[in-house]
């Protein structure tokens, strides 16, 4: 039973994980860029949110809408500053420019929000006889699923089957993999390739919005670095999953928060994130795109 | 360009010459400490706190201070960049850094320099160990995992004890490791000893799975209150329920905003500040800070303001003048600390051994409807 235990915490790590690479894959995609601040907006989400339901005392959902409204436009404003000037540079610049973006939104929100840690609402959590209760328990109390797991799952499937679904039927979706296959000939066609990555960026930034909500409500403490940490690892399960592909973000972030929580629990918990990567660094040997990456090969 | 960097460097200069000019008879204090970043709160403190204590002896019109405090965001590299500003505006004495990494990092500097240093928080014992001029206000990292081993045989509060401690923190090691040391001679049986770093410090589900299901009465928890605070939650909602005991580190998790406070009921911890003192001296502080800055001190503000009194008492013993060289300053005040009493908010007659380590008793607090409360 402790097996099924350390499992289920390594879904639910892994869900948060996945949803947050998600984002990353997204963006990663379409625009073909690693936007390493995606972890600092989750953090502004989370921050807004937090906001919004601890301090104004709005309820759950309209505190998650602040969150998604912010952050979606937060991105945007961020990708019109930062990367649009650099649509034509290298995509090294661009990605020390989102390292830049990335320190510069965690030492704004320590001027704004101090760096004293916040406790995270507990924002999906039924009262009985006045405790709050944040799962759920089978088997006489020996397994327990928290709420906050089984609504990451369900919320990174639907976030899956949008976007797949979003991608391949609607106008915007396809100009958006236009983008991707080729900037210049979208271009040609008469796709607005400036308005499409900022929507991308959008989208992105939302999803990061919903994650930073998300990850708050599993592991609550908040300071300006929370997302950070999660957002390396997030990467690395897209990369894990094969970068730019939805289903693999998805796989890589589960079986990464998996082999994270049993490595710590039948190997050792001071090797474990050192056995995680080793498994990512095995995998992208034998398979260099990712578990579910496409195989590019270069013509020459 | 050129002709930029030129008047650039000219300017310099002049501004250079300007400086030794300029001397108002105040001895130059100087120290580093977070002042953004993750650790910026004790940072923080200890800078307000010494602002505060500076204020206070200034007004008294005997000896004269002047503080400066630089940002070393946690980092060992940037603290000696910030060292080396402070060598610049002409620092007498140092109040080292706040924490234990940078801190091990500038007290090589000070004692290259001959530049005497009082920490109040870098705990760790490199950063006074083979030093003669470096000295701590606070207990060293070994003193608290010994006193906490012993305090927990004496109290008899469990014999089957956990451990999760932070392997990437000289602080959380440096406890860990004498706990181990003192805990099997005191009869307490460590039964789960399990860790967590930086990368992974929000799940510790297998950390309280393994305590729990070894049966551990009591979990040791070296470390600081935000890892702590997760902790708590999460044992919570696993339906564990020990004996919690921590350091100096768990000093400030009641004023975390939003954290529901019931979970840290009946939390023991050591250490040497207690906010709710009923001392005139504790209170008098409490109420200025509160008043200046809007926040109850910590652990880390009182030994600030301790420090800053120290080098009072001290400076005046020895007769130190704003005009000596921070070399003259270092041997006098060596011999001062090596040799004189202090009474401060974090402790009655405390005295420093040569290796710079200061003794002093840690109180034992716990928890009690949201507040701490003494116990001895």
């Amino acid at each position: 039973m402790s097996f099924l235990n350390f499992l289920i915490s390594g879904i639910s790590l892994g869900s948060i994980y996945a949803i947050i690479a998600l984002g990353y894959t997204m963006v990663y995609g379409i625009a073909k860029m690693l936007n390493f601040a995606h972890g600092d907006v989750i953090m502004v989400g989370a921050y807004v949110c937090f906001l919004a339901v601890s301090k104004s005392g709005l309820p759950p959902v309209v505190g998650i809408l602040a969150a998604v409204v912010v952050c979606t436009v937060l991105g945007m404003v961020i990708e019109k500053l930062a990367y649009k000037p650099l649509r034509q540079a290298t995509s090294l610049a661009v990605l020390i420019t989102a390292i830049g973006v990335s320190y510069f939104l965690q030492n704004a929100a320590l001027l704004l929000w101090t760096p004293n840690p916040k406790i995270f609402p507990a924002l999906f959590a039924r009262t009985v006889d006045g405790k709050k209760v944040t799962g759920f328990q089978l088997f006489d109390g020996q397994l327990r699923i928290s709420y906050v797991t089984v609504i990451t799952i369900i919320a990174c499937i639907i976030i899956m089957v949008v976007l797949t679904l979003f991608t391949s039927r609607t106008r915007t979706g396809k100009a958006m993999r236009a983008c991707s296959e080729d900037k210049g000939a979208a271009q040609l066609m008469g796709i607005n390739v400036d308005t499409t990555i900022s929507i991308t960026f959008a989208i992105g930034s939302g999803l990061a919005a919903i994650a930073g909500v998300l990850l708050c409500s599993a592991y609550p403490t908040l300071v300006p670095t929370t997302g950070s940490m999660p957002g390396i690892k997030a990467f690395t399960a897209a990369v894990f999953g094969g970068i730019g592909s939805i289903p693999g973000a998805f796989i890589g972030g589960l079986l990464l928060g998996v082999i994270e929580i049993l490595a710590k629990a039948y190997i050792s918990t001071q090797m474990s994130d050192a056995i995680v990567f080793l498994v990512l660094i095995i995998v992208l040997l034998v398979k260099p795109a990712g578990l579910l990456g496409k195989k590019i090969s270069e013509k020459v | 360009m050129k002709k930029v960097f030129a008047f650039a460097l000219v300017l310099a200069m002049v501004f250079a010459l300007c400086a030794p000019a300029y001397a108002d008879g105040a001895i130059k204090i100087g120290g580093t400490g977070p002042l953004t970043g993750g650790a910026a709160i004790y940072g923080m403190a200890v800078k307000n706190a010494a602002e505060i204590a500076v204020e206070e002896i200034n007004a008294k019109g005997g000896i004269q201070f002047e503080l400066r405090f630089e940002d070393d965001t946690h980092d060992a590299e940037k603290a000696v960049n910030a060292y080396n500003t402070l060598k610049d505006w002409g620092m007498q004495i140092s109040t080292g850094s706040v924490t234990s990494k940078p801190c091990e990092a500038t007290s090589a500097e000070t004692y290259a320099d001959r530049i005497f240093a009082l920490t109040p928080s870098a705990s760790s014992v490199a950063t006074v160990t083979g030093k003669d001029n470096q000295f701590q206000m606070c207990f060293t990292d070994p003193n608290q995992g010994s006193a906490s081993a012993q305090y927990i045989a004496d109290k008899k509060l469990a014999s089957k004890v956990a451990v999760i401690w932070k392997n990437d923190d000289v602080y959380s090691k440096g406890i860990y490791e004498t706990f181990m040391a003192a805990a099997p001679g005191l009869g307490l049986e460590v039964v789960s000893d399990t860790t967590f770093n930086d990368g992974n410090a929000t799940d510790f589900s297998v950390q309280i799975a393994d305590a729990q299901s070894k049966g551990a009465e009591l979990v040791f928890l070296p470390m600081y209150y935000d890892a702590a605070s997760l902790i708590l939650t999460q044992a919570s909602a696993a339906g564990y329920a020990p004996i919690w005991f921590g350091v100096d580190g768990m000093d400030g998790i009641l004023s975390l905003e939003g954290f529901d406070t019931s979970l840290a009921e009946g939390v023991y911890l050591l250490t040497p500040f207690n906010a709710d003192s009923d001392d005139e001296a504790t209170k008098a502080f409490v109420a200025k800070y509160q008043e200046k800055f809007g926040e109850i001190p910590n652990q880390f503000a009182a030994d600030a303001y301790d420090v800053v009194y120290a080098y009072a008492q001290a400076c005046e013993a020895a007769g130190i003048t704003a005009d000596m060289s921070a070399e003259e300053i270092c041997d006098k005040m060596i011999e001062q600390f090596t040799s004189m009493t202090f009474n401060g908010l974090t402790g009655e007659g405390m005295t420093w051994a040569a290796d710079g380590t200061v003794t002093k008793s840690p109180k034992g607090m716990i928890i009690e409807n949201g507040a701490y409360v003494g116990i001895d």
